[in-house]
């Protein structure tokens, strides 16, 4: 479904990806792991050609997105979680639902609102408020919800849970779980290993702008040396 | 009293051109931080392309619905052509390259129009009075004036708050990136929000044209009024732009009518006109000055 293939990625003169590759399979869960600064939020970027690549190719769904501006790629089915969630402050949770949702896929059950409420219930009572009127892990609930509305076959997570209260990361993790169940494939950033080992089928491990380790989570649990060599774990 | 009422109205009157101006402006300013200083030649626009479609035609409908389009389109090509390269440079380079396009569309009129101004008559069936308050007549043009701008208001409340649209450019404005990559295509908002700018002060030129002189540099008079508007209202803000506007308007209006009269009681007639004729040119940016006291992001400013 995204296949990534050798892309480098630059921030003005400094390489920030020197040759990155990996694929999402269709239905699949797949991690990017690694150290602060890695390159794995470079990475998301370079997908959704905010900070487009300087080599390599990246397709999706059998087309060539690189070249692509962001609002393109988006709308072929990729929806964004960013890092920081970016709610729109300025905008109520109700606008931030439906400002951008879409199915233009044409999905023969789309997400709508009493759909994507029925995950995360919390939103249901803030609908009138204002984005940055929310709490954290609101805001972070609203940032997937706002995702899901656009109807992505394919869902990028960065850093979904940074920050947040134990309590709220497990409804996060729980909405996680039943996106996976519903067949949808998920590209996930996080720091917390534990739960990625509950819901991902594949990792791929970051250091200095290369994938240095992939595999499926069964490998990652039994290789020790690579999670001490490479996760601090 | 009589004189009272008209001088509001008239105010108002005002009021809603600036409104009409300080929309488009505060719009362009908020959602792309660009400085524009070329906003005043669509208004030119819209009221030289107005008064000769009147003319040719015979009829303000058509000249109104001509300018309309004539101010939008225009406004389209040069955000493509100009503004887009702008929008990653400082506000200098705009001032500048947006002055540059002020001399460009008065020495544009010039050529196609000829030094002399255009005039327009009030339309036939706009020509009478009315009186709103039993024994105030006051002509019905402007009161249509008042009429098309509360239109306007509202047509604009229900942009932003009720369609998708709105959302996305109130989207956009607070973080571009985000939006694109949820499938806004930001680049065709801009230039559509920048068109919907320019219509505006297309129709406020159109509608100014029956009060005003159609000529060559009209554009700049109103254009520092509007700056003052919006700096009043909060930058990015429409509810602020309507409330600096009307605001502006009075103030303006009433200084000009009364400040003389009130001055009388103190000094001698001659000095009392002198004075106030000065005081009242200054009263919107002694106005300014104190909101921006009192209140540094302006009136309402934008959310967010």
């Amino acid at each position: 479904m995204l296949a990534v293939a050798g892309i480098e990625t630059f921030y003005g003169p400094s390489q920030a990806l020197f040759g990155v590759s990996f694929e999402v399979q269709e239905g699949e869960v797949v991690t990017l792991l690694g150290r602060n600064g890695m390159g794995k939020s470079t990475t998301v970027r370079s997908i959704m050609g905010l900070t487009p690549v300087r080599a390599g190719r990246i397709v999706f769904d059998g087309t060539e997105i690189h070249r692509l501006p962001s609002h393109a790629i988006a709308r072929l089915g990729i929806g964004l979680v960013p890092e920081g969630r970016q709610i729109f402050p300025n905008l109520t949770v109700y606008e931030n639902m439906v400002a951008t949702a879409a199915n233009r896929l044409k999905s023969a059950a789309p997400y709508t609102l009493d759909r994507v409420l029925a995950i995360f219930p919390r939103l249901a009572d803030r609908l009138d408020h204002y984005g940055n009127q929310l709490s954290g892990g609101e805001q972070q609930m609203l940032a997937v919800v706002r995702a899901l509305m656009t109807n992505p076959r394919l869902l990028i997570l960065d850093e979904a849970t940074e920050g947040l209260a134990p309590l709220i990361r497990r409804e996060i993790w729980q909405g996680l779980t039943q996106l996976k169940a519903n067949g949808h494939a998920i590209l996930v950033i996080d720091k917390n290993l534990d739960a990625l080992m509950q819901i991902a089928d594949r990792h791929c491990i970051m250091q200095k702008g290369r994938v240095v380790w992939q595999g499926r989570t069964d490998e990652l649990a039994a290789d020790e040396a690579v999670k001490a060599r490479y996760l601090g774990v | 009293m009589l004189l009272f009422v008209e001088q509001i109205l008239n105010g108002l009157q005002l009021g809603i051109m600036l409104f009409l101006m300080s929309a488009g402006l505060t719009l362009v300013f908020g959602i792309m931080q660009v400085i524009n200083l070329a906003h005043g030649s669509f208004y030119m626009i819209g009221a030289y392309v107005g008064a000769t479609v009147t003319a040719q035609t015979g009829s303000f409908v058509l000249g109104c619905l001509a300018a309309l389009p004539a101010a939008a389109l225009t406004g389209m090509v040069v955000e493509i052509l100009v503004l887009r390269r702008l929008y990653e440079r400082d506000h200098l380079d705009q001032v500048l390259a947006t002055f540059g396009l002020i001399m460009f569309f008065n020495e544009l009129t010039r050529i196609v129009w000829g030094r002399q101004p255009l005039f327009m008559d009030v339309p036939a069936w706009l020509a009478g009075s009315v009186e709103l308050i039993p024994g105030v007549p006051y002509p019905s043009y402007r009161i249509a004036v008042i009429a098309v701008g509360i239109l306007v208001g509202v047509l604009l409340y229900l942009l932003f708050t009720r369609t998708r649209t709105g959302m996305q450019i109130r989207a956009g404005a607070s973080n571009r990136e985000m939006a694109g990559a949820l499938g806004v295509n930001i680049r065709l908002l801009y230039t559509l929000v920048f068109g919907l700018g320019t219509l505006l002060a297309g129709l406020a030129g159109v509608m100014a044209g029956p009060i005003l002189a159609v000529e060559s540099g009209m554009g700049e008079s109103i254009l520092i009024l509007t700056f003052v508007v919006i700096v009043i209202g909060g930058i990015g803000s429409i509810r602020g732009a309507l409330a600096g506007a009307l605001l502006v308007g009075l103030v303006d209006t009433l200084g000009r009518a009364f400040l003389p009269l009130l001055l009388r009681l103190f000094f001698s007639p001659a000095y009392a006109d002198g004075v106030a004729a000065s005081l009242a040119s200054m009263s919107v940016y002694l106005l300014m000055a104190a909101v921006l006291v009192w209140r540094p992001r302006g009136l309402l400013p934008a959310h967010g």
